[in-house]
């Protein structure tokens, strides 16, 4: 039974993965994080985050990204629950 | 014929270029190496065609200044090679299809294909081709691999009539054509993946990044001492010694001849950092006091680059770089100042904001020492104690941050978000590190020795003429009574325009107290860019921000000159 939980990547743990449900950014945001592979539909895991909500590290497909915190709680993941 | 290399950036382009053309460039393991572009040339059959190595951009919709250039570039290219890191095929597809789109001939270079296989990645070469419609080539650009191929088959390069109507619809091909190609087997985990995996937890990172930027330092001044006590020093007190004194003699140990070439003799002796003949000092601070430095710093900064720990220290320091209003990303071109600042303030194009870019270019003129210039620092202040010169560091580092500070209150604007791709731990191949080495030493020496060697003309021809005794009397008031140094200072810090290490060097006969040498030399340091870095402010900045950031300059040294005066 798989139960759905929605976090934005700020939120996520390190370690959980997700599909990218949306982005609440303007176009520019959402070019710009499309053109490293982040985008509506993908899939992410959360590597790490950073104290003082510094960036937050993931990886989606096999590019490791580091995104500052407020793009990364723009970005809301539908968790896997099994991870 | 034009030919351009484009890509996303650190997929190899500039390694794959100097493969092709023999031209040798600067490549390192961080996206953004290639900021401008680099021409060379590769002889087709009959024909010299010329090879463009473009900056890497992930899209052709561009969203930084050196994306802009590569796409700027595109209009103008008969032929394009797009080279796609293998291991990523998924988003460097992205680029590809843009590409395709456009009414240009194609072909593919897949680079990085040997790590694809101890990554579990299988692609199915064939297939992909037949998908693209233009031809694909595996390459491995630091060993070679595929490269002939990929020359012989660049008159198959075609044009596709692939147009997709939306990126959405581009995404869903990418993704339909990677899950007919690539196919993903298991491995098990490496050493690179363990360190990976340390730096990027929080406690563990802060814990690497002391211990490098600590063994960094250490290792940098070893090596660097090493180079003048071992190699330098001897060839100068065996050799050129020897051969300047028989010159001297047989010039008649003085005479206007004799003072510009030899210099003058103290106690009948040639001194090195006193003489100020274009054979005894100007020769000496280059090859005996700086080269030493310069291939030490650059050696251990190849290093560093190619292993891919900048991207790491950026994402480290990002919080802390918020604050003077730059995202971490500002940390790489501030290294970079640290060997030169011309390079540096070059490699502020990869920030996103024209805010940014001032800031950054302003801070690294102000407050980041140039090798040269730290060479001679720690040559001269050192004499005194090392405790001095870590006086001036100290003081350099305050005024970066009170500057950064006070920028990131005053200039309009907010700071964007960082955003970048952390490339995997790489074990840089002894050969290209050894190249990348060459090229920077090579083209210091023949960039500085040349301004060098004018620097000490001038100076001598302005002390015989008497004009640095009027700009002295000048300049006195604001020397002794602001800065508490004699007003002979102002000449070395005239000459600092020129270039800093020589203007150090002339602080050397002037006989100062430990607190003077703090102070003029921390004063030197920030007052002005050399004239290179000049050149490349107003180019970067325009004319009205660099009038700007050398006003900022000019105060910022005098109020830390000032203090200075007073505390120490």
């Amino acid at each position: 039974m798989s139960q759905k939980v929605q976090l934005t990547l700020a939120q996520m743990r390190a370690g959980q993965s997700g599909t990218i449900v949306a982005i609440f950014g303007g176009r520019g945001l959402t070019r710009r994080l499309e053109a490293v592979g982040i985008r509506v539909g993908g899939k992410v895991t959360k590597i790490s985050s950073t104290l003082f909500r510094g960036p937050v590290t993931l990886r989606a497909n096999h590019t490791q990204v580091a995104i500052g915190y407020g793009m990364a709680n723009k970005i809301l993941v539908e968790v896997d629950t099994s991870s | 014929m034009k030919i351009l290399l484009m890509g996303n950036p650190n997929v190899g382009k500039s390694v794959l270029f100097s493969r092709l053309t023999g031209t040798r460039t600067i490549a390192s393991n961080y996206p953004g190496t290639t900021v401008g572009f680099t021409k060379g040339y590769l002889k087709l059959g009959e024909e010299q065609a010329e090879v463009i190595d473009a900056p890497g951009t992930y899209t052709l919709e561009p969203t930084s200044k050196a994306e802009e250039v590569a796409t700027e570039m595109l209009k103008d290219g008969d032929l394009i090679i797009n080279v796609a890191d293998a291991t990523n095929l998924e988003r460097n597809l992205n680029l590809t299809l843009q590409l395709l789109e456009r009414q240009v001939p194609v072909i593919v270079a897949l680079n990085m294909w040997d790590e694809t296989h101890h990554r579990g990645i299988n692609i199915d070469v064939a297939r992909l081709e037949e998908l693209l419609g233009v031809p694909v080539v595996p390459t491995v650009s630091v060993t070679g691999q595929g490269i002939k191929e990929l020359v012989s088959r660049l008159p198959e390069a075609a044009t596709s009539q692939t147009a997709c109507a939306s990126s959405d619809e581009r995404w869903t091909k990418i993704g339909d054509i990677v899950s007919q190609v690539q196919s993903l087997s298991h491995r098990h985990h490496t050493w690179r993946e363990v360190m990976e995996d340390a730096s990027n937890n929080p406690a563990g990172g802060a814990l690497i990044a002391l211990l490098v930027l600590f063994a960094t330092f250490w290792v940098i001044r070893l090596i660097g001492e090493g180079i003048i006590n071992y190699v330098t020093d001897p060839l100068f007190n065996w050799l050129w010694t020897p051969l300047l004194m028989k010159l001297s003699l047989a010039l008649g140990s003085e005479g206007f001849w004799h003072d510009i070439l030899v210099g003058k003799l103290i106690n009948g002796d040639i001194a090195y950092l006193q003489s100020m003949g274009l054979l005894s000092t100007g020769i000496y601070i280059e090859f005996g006091v700086v080269i030493p430095y310069i291939v030490s710093f650059y050696l251990i900064l190849g290093i560093l680059e190619d292993v891919g720990y900048l991207p790491r220290l950026a994402v480290l320091m990002d919080t802390f770089m918020h604050r003077i209003g730059l995202h971490g990303y500002a940390i790489i071109p501030t290294i970079l100042g640290l060997g030169c600042n011309v390079p540096a303030i070059m490699a502020t194009r990869i920030l996103e904001s024209r805010r940014e870019r001032f800031i950054a270019a302003t801070l690294i003129s102000i407050g980041v020492p140039c090798a040269a210039l730290q060479a001679m620092i720690i040559g001269l202040v050192g004499t005194q104690g090392m405790q001095y010169v870590a006086l001036v560091y100290g003081s350099l580092f305050i005024s970066w941050i009170t500057i950064g500070f006070i920028l990131n209150y005053a200039v309009k604007g907010f700071s964007p978000e960082l955003m970048i791709e952390i490339p995997p731990y790489r074990l840089p191949p002894w050969r290209v590190i050894g190249e990348k080495l060459w090229l920077r030493v090579s083209s210091f020496i023949k960039e500085a020795l040349p301004i060098v060697l004018g620097a000490v003309l001038v100076v001598n021809i302005l002390y015989m003429l008497g004009v640095f005794d009027f700009i002295a009397n000048i300049a006195a008031p604001v020397m002794s009574g602001l800065l508490g140094l004699p007003k002979e200072t102002v000449v070395p810090l005239a000459v600092g325009f020129l270039r800093k290490d020589i203007a150090v060097g002339m602080l050397a006969p002037l006989g100062l107290t430990a607190k003077q040498l703090v102070i003029s030399s921390t004063v030197l340091a920030m007052f002005f860019p050399c004239m290179a870095t000049f050149v490349i402010l107003a180019r970067e900045l325009g004319a009205t921000d660099m009038l700007k950031a050398t006003g900022i300059m000019i105060a910022a040294a005098l109020i830390m000159g000032s203090l200075q005066n007073l505390i120490l």
